[in-house]
């Protein structure tokens, strides 16, 4: 009568086939590298400048319209994109307008806002501008700076922290599927051009966050059956504590991917880019924490000689009690 | 077997409760706000009918901080400004500039005459006729240099004097710089909090950023645009010697001289001394008036220094005239009639009755030491913040009530526990979020909204282990208690690494990164608590009253 996801028992050979499922990864980051490098990515004006305007009107959007009212004013590359979502109202449409950074302006200028609100009330009287933003160059690039290193500050933290609590080994699987999750959500990014602003990089350090979450929960486990079955091959004592987190692993994804889901579909568009990108990262974290994370530990090998250290070294958290 | 303490279990609910107080006035935003609103209206003096109701609205005992909504929730402006410190250089050395003139005339016989030499805005260069004097003229000089007034800085000097054949040139030395630099960004924050209290809108932030750099956040204001309107003018006035007219600005000045245009008579342009006679920083009131034939006008009056500086130059320039000078725009260039003494006067100009209030408003709050950039600036419509949090509620809800139905399907009994801490959970992170007045925005409730799905995943780890520890048989009270001692370990460790992140992106991140940083931090800090401890007492409480032979997970 218990709703369950994952039969009672399994014992799923994950390590059957560990050339098809690095192959598929593998070429999967591949691809994503490919399309960063041939496409980049869509940046959001917070990295690369200039300012978005939002538009609301009750009036039916033509962008071809709007683009011509525009372009008189000759303020350079423009984009105009209109926004659906449930949440709107019948009457209600909705346009992105990017314009690119001005020679010579570090931020926007009233007096060219105002110019492209004149133009646009000649295609749509009842216009509104219901958000203006503007970033300059210099501010834009400081942001893709600090973006970058938080991201490798992340990374080298948590790769310093699973060191100190397991072993090397386990540290660079777990950097390993890291990196793994951040270059396809990337990928993707760049693939579906997808705008990738300042969220973006919140919704990626989560990523990490979470595909980490896996990992170690996994990593703890195996660490547990390494000492509990000190003649058990290293696949199968893998193999064994991904079957028995498994259950786990895929209830609390099942959670998360729940609220994120609702999230993305009634949260408004504002934020559906960077719930997207959770909800990706939550999918491939949870797939590169077993196929990813522990087939490197499978590939690296792991000291086996327990006996030297207390039993509780690694395990010194169990002591606190409630 | 299984038990906690007493006094464990009280402060377990205690700090429950403790939470959900400090969490229940935002379950009634409107009204708290209008009763906080109302209480900091009476501490002020603004009383009105409404106000004793307002405040009766919410019952003083219970606490009434609430959580601040960020801009893209509630509308407003942001904008990140850039303080040009070098303007205060420049000006520095500008004003120097007669000091020296005076202390070298006055050794005429030893270094000669002097001439002031064009150069960069922030050094001052001048030539000595009597080149073999210049190491006499460059120390006499540096005795005019005084100690800086900083802490760092202790022990220098503030200006640096050195020569290049006979020309010998003035900076301020780094320390001052450095000096100057702080002073300025602190002075320049400290007009425009004035300036936005003028105004008088509901909590503004205002607060640097960096070295030179000054975030301003005002909510509800219509638009940036406006907001740059208030703070971006610099509202430096200054009374200028005039040297005469000219009909284009490229006219040769002379050196210590400059060509201002005038601000409302196209094409004609003044040449006006650089060093100011008195300057609006001197000036102790200013209102908006009119003059004689009735237009708009501003009137203003002088400390006494001012005064005393004004009434001397007046009497001994009687005939010549005297430009008013509004950020480098001559407002106008009366002739001195007689002598001014008394240190008021009154600016007229083509002013509208706007335009007079806002300059007295400005000139009031003080003048910005220095010009501000506008590197970043974001206008937020209240319509679609109050879309943002419509659209927020709803996903919330939505991803709350089907997480507690999944968990309740799966587990039971159990799941109703998890349900139960849950729900303590998110209220927790609100009653935090209160309590150390952070601010939320959009990504803070999707990482409220994450938190939910992720806290559950503490109580997920545990409910997996004691199943399987009931299938080693041990009976059920062994079963729970050896359930929550191995699943410590994976708990802490998964939670520790996600917040390291969090910190990571609150120390590194800024605006909706450090918003999403804070309540995800919050979200492991009290999921951690509510799954660890929360759950555990209500399944010890629960154990004590059934007494189960067997349980089911």
């Amino acid at each position: 009568m218990r709703l369950r996801l994952v039969p009672q028992e399994t014992k799923w050979d994950f390590f059957a086939r560990p050339t098809l499922w690095l192959g598929i990864s593998g070429a999967l980051m591949v691809a994503a590298m490919v399309s960063f490098f041939l496409q980049g990515l869509n940046f959001g004006i917070d990295f690369r400048g200039g300012t978005t305007i939002r538009t609301e009107s009750a009036q039916e959007v033509v962008i071809a319209d709007y683009r011509q009212a525009i372009e008189p004013l000759e303020l350079g590359d423009i984009s105009i994109t209109e926004v659906f979502d449930v949440t709107f109202e019948e009457d209600q449409h909705v346009t992105m307008i990017r314009i690119q950074a001005q020679e010579g302006e570090e931020a926007v200028t009233a007096d060219m806002i105002k110019k492209v609100e004149v133009q646009l009330q000649t295609v749509a009287p009842d216009i509104t501008f219901v958000s203006v933003e503007s970033v300059g160059p210099k501010v834009s690039g400081e942001l893709i700076n600090t973006a970058v290193i938080a991201v490798l500050l992340a990374i080298g933290a948590v790769l310093v922290y699973i060191w100190l609590r397991f072993e090397w080994q386990f540290a660079v699987g777990a950097v390993m599927a890291l990196i793994h999750d951040v270059v396809l959500t990337i990928g993707v990014f760049s693939e579906l051009q997808i705008k990738f602003d300042l969220a973006i990089i919140a919704a990626l350090l989560t990523i990490v966050g979470y595909s980490l979450n896996d990992t170690v929960v996994v990593f703890d486990r195996v660490r547990e059956n390494l000492r509990k079955y000190k003649k058990l091959e290293l696949k199968e004592v893998l193999n064994l504590s991904i079957n028995e987190t498994l259950s786990r692993t895929v209830m609390t994804s099942a959670t998360t991917l729940l609220a994120l889901i609702s999230l993305f579909v009634l949260g408004g568009d504002v934020i559906r880019g960077f719930v997207f990108a959770m909800i990706w990262g939550v999918i491939v974290g949870t797939y590169s924490s077993i196929f990813i994370a522990s087939a490197a530990l499978l590939k690296f090998g792991v000291k086996r000689d327990w006996s030297k250290q207390a039993n509780t070294a690694g395990n010194k958290f169990a002591d606190i009690d409630a | 077997m299984l038990q906690i303490d007493l006094w464990k279990r009280v402060l377990i609910w205690l700090t429950c409760v403790v939470g959900l107080l400090l969490a229940m006035p935002n379950a009634f935003y409107p009204r708290v706000e209008a009763h906080n609103d109302a209480v900091a209206d009476r501490e002020v003096g603004i009383v009105n009918e409404n106000t004793e109701a307002l405040i009766a609205g919410w019952p003083s005992f219970l606490p009434s901080r609430l959580v601040n909504l960020g801009l893209d929730l509630r509308g407003g402006a942001h904008l990140l400004a850039e303080v040009k410190v070098e303007d205060v250089y420049a000006a520095r050395m500008t004003s120097m500039w007669p000091e020296v003139r005076d202390l070298l005339r006055g050794e005429r016989s030893t270094v000669g005459t002097i001439r002031q030499q064009p150069g960069p805005e922030t050094e001052l260069r001048f030539k000595i006729s009597k080149p073999e004097a210049i190491q006499e003229a460059a120390s006499l000089v540096r005795g005019l240099a005084r100690p800086v007034t900083s802490i760092t800085g202790a022990g220098a000097s503030d200006i640096v004097v050195r020569t290049e054949g006979d020309t010998i040139i003035v900076e301020l030395s780094d320390a001052e710089k450095l000096a100057s630099d702080q002073r300025t960004v602190q002075q320049a924050l400290e007009i425009i909090r004035r300036r936005i209290d003028e105004v008088g809108t509901r909590e503004p932030t205002i607060q640097r950023q960096g070295s030179d750099r000054i975030l301003i956040q005002v909510p509800g204001i219509g638009s940036a645009s406006e907001l740059k309107e208030i703070i971006g003018t610099t509202a430096q006035l200054t009374f200028n010697p005039v040297v005469g007219r000219a009909s284009d600005p490229d006219a040769s000045a002379g050196v210590g001289n400059k060509v201002l245009p005038s601000l409302d008579e196209e094409g004609v342009y003044y040449i006006v001394e650089a060093a100011p006679v008195v300057t609006g920083e001197e000036l102790v009131d200013a209102q908006p008036s009119f003059d004689q034939n009735n237009r708009p006008a501003v009137s203003f009056r002088f400390n006494p220094t001012g005064a005393r500086k004004f009434g001397d130059y007046t009497a001994q320039n009687i005939g010549s005239p005297f430009a008013i000078v509004l950020d480098d725009e001559v407002i106008s260039a009366p002739v001195i009639q007689a002598h001014i003494a008394g240190g008021s006067g009154i600016i007229t100009g083509r002013f509208s009755v706007e335009e007079s209030t806002n300059l007295a408003v400005l000139l009031r709050a003080g003048a910005l030491p220095a010009e501000l950039t506008f590197l970043e600036e974001r206008t937020i419509g209240p319509e679609l913040g109050q879309d943002s949090i419509e659209a927020g509620r709803i996903a919330c809800i939505v991803a709350f009530v089907g997480v507690l139905v999944f968990m309740f399907l799966s587990y039971g009994t159990f799941g109703v526990f998890a349900n139960i801490a849950l729900i303590i959970n998110v209220g927790l992170i609100f009653g935090l979020l209160s309590l150390i007045g952070a601010t939320l925005t959009l990504p803070g409730i999707a990482g409220i909204v994450l938190t939910i799905g992720m806290a559950v995943d503490a109580n997920v780890l545990v409910f997996e282990r004691i199943r399987e520890e009931l299938k080693s048989a041990k009976g059920p009270a062994r079963a729970i208690e050896l359930g929550y001692e191995k699943a410590l370990s994976a708990i802490l460790d998964a939670n520790i690494t996600t917040f390291i992140t969090a910190v990571i992106l609150f120390a590194v991140g800024s605006g909706p990164v450090r918003g999403f940083a804070i309540t995800l931090g919050l979200g492991i800090l009290t999921s951690v608590f509510t799954a660890i401890f929360v759950t555990r007492v209500l399944i010890v409480m629960w154990f004590e009253r059934r007494r189960p032979k067997t349980i089911e997970v």
